[in-house]
């Protein structure tokens, strides 16, 4: 029962000399809580509260309109594009990085991160500059007939890159603390590459795996600024939930662009939910998968 | 001593890799470099100089760095309180620390701008003394320290859980007061985590825009960051100015970026984390 012991020790570790006075404790906390509460509970509070603010049939009709059902639609289409397309590339990115040892190596991973810091807006200003009309691709775009800014592929691509950092950032630290002896193991008893990605590390990484995607995900469907410079904000067209939040709001229908908002802070909800028990997961394998050495 | 690479896909991952980063990440930024070169160095110059411009880089630049600061003390508190505290409701809030990264930029936008424009919530009981929120500076800076908080926590608190008891213990030992350990031992070991939080947030917040435009008002001079301003001028065509202003946001995002690694490394250096 040395697990019983610890538990024991942990909950009554803070005593006197390394524990903090009960006053700064209280103050402390309440302070955080006071903090919490202002920041982030009361604006999911007032995200619910305003979008029933005229009842439930009015926002049951916020959903009826065949603009705001087009921009669900359009959210969900380039999530399910760019996630799948992000989570392959995470994979890829994180198995290189972790796998192998190479000069650049670490310029990469911090490349990796890049679009992290970049600000939304100038994610789609690149864009613009590459494909808009008075960009590189431009001319030839328009000979061609192809639209990709003030269109869908435009929003894809904004979209790609600024959730293109999220799974391979998931999965860079489980993979390094997580070694490779098992997919070693597994090449000296003759399995080939792809066998020891199916077989052994996918199954390895799968919550950690599932946290990036998550959060991928998150981001996509909401993502505002990198979208709204590319797409033109052509109601019916190339509205996404986000940016019909926007032009709900700025008409002053306020209750709609709430209710719009209520479905996205919802889904931001259970991306916390889902989050959270990914992360515990992914922490509670890798304990199992590390010989359990006691000093 | 050249060590070959014992797993099979080096080539494959790192080429699918490095072609895919290329494709949607490199050459658009390259086009953007090369735009701004195209101009001459006058033009670019006259550019990031407009009065409006540089009111904008106050407001941006000034208010992210106090919104940063801000969320350095209170984010350094909450990480202590979640991981030296068992309270009922501790993992609640442990989760809710993330809400920032999780909630759409412009629900956020809306939902603060709700709270804080006059006869509103919270606007409302302060219009009487005079103190605006939404559509000032202070809105903005209500913006940037929400979707900044998280980063702060969640680089300390590691760091937090990590330290070893018996430097405190010994600390007590030789007749440190509780506020003289935290200010010699443990406020030391932290430093660098919370500056490279601070930095974190510094850069997100440099670049915000879908939190900040609804409650920002707009108001060229007062209240418009430069985000917008790029907007603004890629609405009126002028390619080449909306490319010098992203341009020079790129470079300040690279430098952030490089800061923050390097006060990583000084943190795993000190705190021997990975």
């Amino acid at each position: 029962m040395p697990g019983s012991t610890t538990l024991h020790l942990k909950l009554h570790r803070p005593l006197r000399a390394t524990g903090d006075r009960p006053a700064v404790r209280r103050f402390l906390i309440g302070s955080v809580l006071v903090f919490f509460i202002l920041f982030l509970l009361l604006p999911l509070v007032v995200v619910f509260q305003e979008a029933f603010s005229k009842g439930l049939a009015a926002f049951v009709e916020t959903f009826r309109d065949p603009y705001t059902q087009h921009s669900i639609v359009l959210t969900l289409v380039i999530a399910l594009i760019s996630v799948p397309l992000n989570t392959v590339l995470g994979i890829a990115a994180a198995w290189s990085v972790t796998r192998y040892r190479f000069r650049g190596r670490s310029l990469l991973i911090t490349l990796l991160d890049l679009p992290l810091w970049v600000s939304p807006v100038i994610a789609g200003l690149l864009y613009v500059l590459v494909f808009g009309a008075q960009g590189w691709l431009g001319p030839w775009l328009r000979e061609h007939e192809i639209r990709i800014i003030f269109a869908v592929p435009g929003m894809v691509l904004a979209t790609l890159f600024v959730t293109f950092p999220f799974v391979a950032r998931g999965l860079i630290p489980l993979m390094q603390a997580q070694g490779m002896k098992e997919e070693e193991a597994a090449l000296t008893l003759g399995a080939n590459g792809w066998q020891i990605l199916w077989r052994i590390t996918l199954p390895k990484i799968k919550w950690g795996l599932l946290y990036g995607v998550i959060l991928c995900n998150a981001r996509a469907m909401g993502e505002f600024g990198a979208v709204s410079v590319v797409s033109g904000h052509i109601r019916g067209k190339t509205n996404t939930m986000p940016l019909h939040i926007e032009i709900l709001y700025n008409e002053y229908q306020f209750a709609s662009a709430f209710a719009v908002a209520s479905v996205l802070a919802l889904l931001a909800i259970v991306t916390l939910i889902l989050k959270t028990r990914a992360e515990w997961r992914a922490e509670q394998e890798l304990r199992a998968s590390r010989p359990s050495i006691t000093p | 001593m050249r060590k070959r690479h014992v797993l099979p896909g080096f080539g494959l991952s790192l080429g699918y890799t490095l072609v895919y980063m290329g494709l949607i990440v490199l050459i658009p930024m390259s086009a953007l470099c090369l735009r701004t070169f195209a101009g001459s160095w006058g033009h670019f110059w006259q550019t990031i100089t407009d009065p409006r411009v540089l009111a904008s880089f106050q407001v941006s630049f000034g208010l992210s760095l106090l919104a940063a600061l801000l969320n350095g003390v209170f984010g350094v508190m909450a990480a202590w309180v979640l991981a030296r505290y068992h309270f009922p409701g501790r993992r609640i809030l442990d989760a809710m620390v993330d809400l920032p990264f999780a909630l759409p930029t412009a629900v956020a936008g809306i939902a603060l701008t709700a709270i804080y424009a006059p006869n509103e919530w919270i606007g409302g009981l302060l219009e009487p003394y005079g103190i605006r929120i939404a559509f000032t500076r202070l809105g903005i800076f209500i913006a940037l320290t929400f979707i900044g908080f998280p980063f702060v926590v969640r680089t300390v608190q590691p760091v937090i859980l990590q330290l070893s008891a018996e430097l405190e213990e010994a600390a007590a030992c030789l007749g440190a007061s509780r506020w003289q350990t935290f200010r010699r031992v443990i406020f030391p070991a932290l430093l660098p985590s919370i500056l490279t939080g601070v930095t974190l947030a510094y850069g997100r917040a440099v670049g915000e825009f879908g939190s900040v435009v609804f409650i920002a008002g707009n108001i060229p001079y007062e209240t418009e960051i430069t985000p917008l301003l790029i907007i603004t001028k890629l609405e009126q065509y002028d390619y080449p100015g909306a490319a010098a202003l992203g341009f020079l946001m790129l470079c300040v995002s690279l430098v952030i970026l490089i800061i923050s690694n390097g006060l990583q490394a000084w943190n795993n250096s000190r705190n021997g984390t990975v």
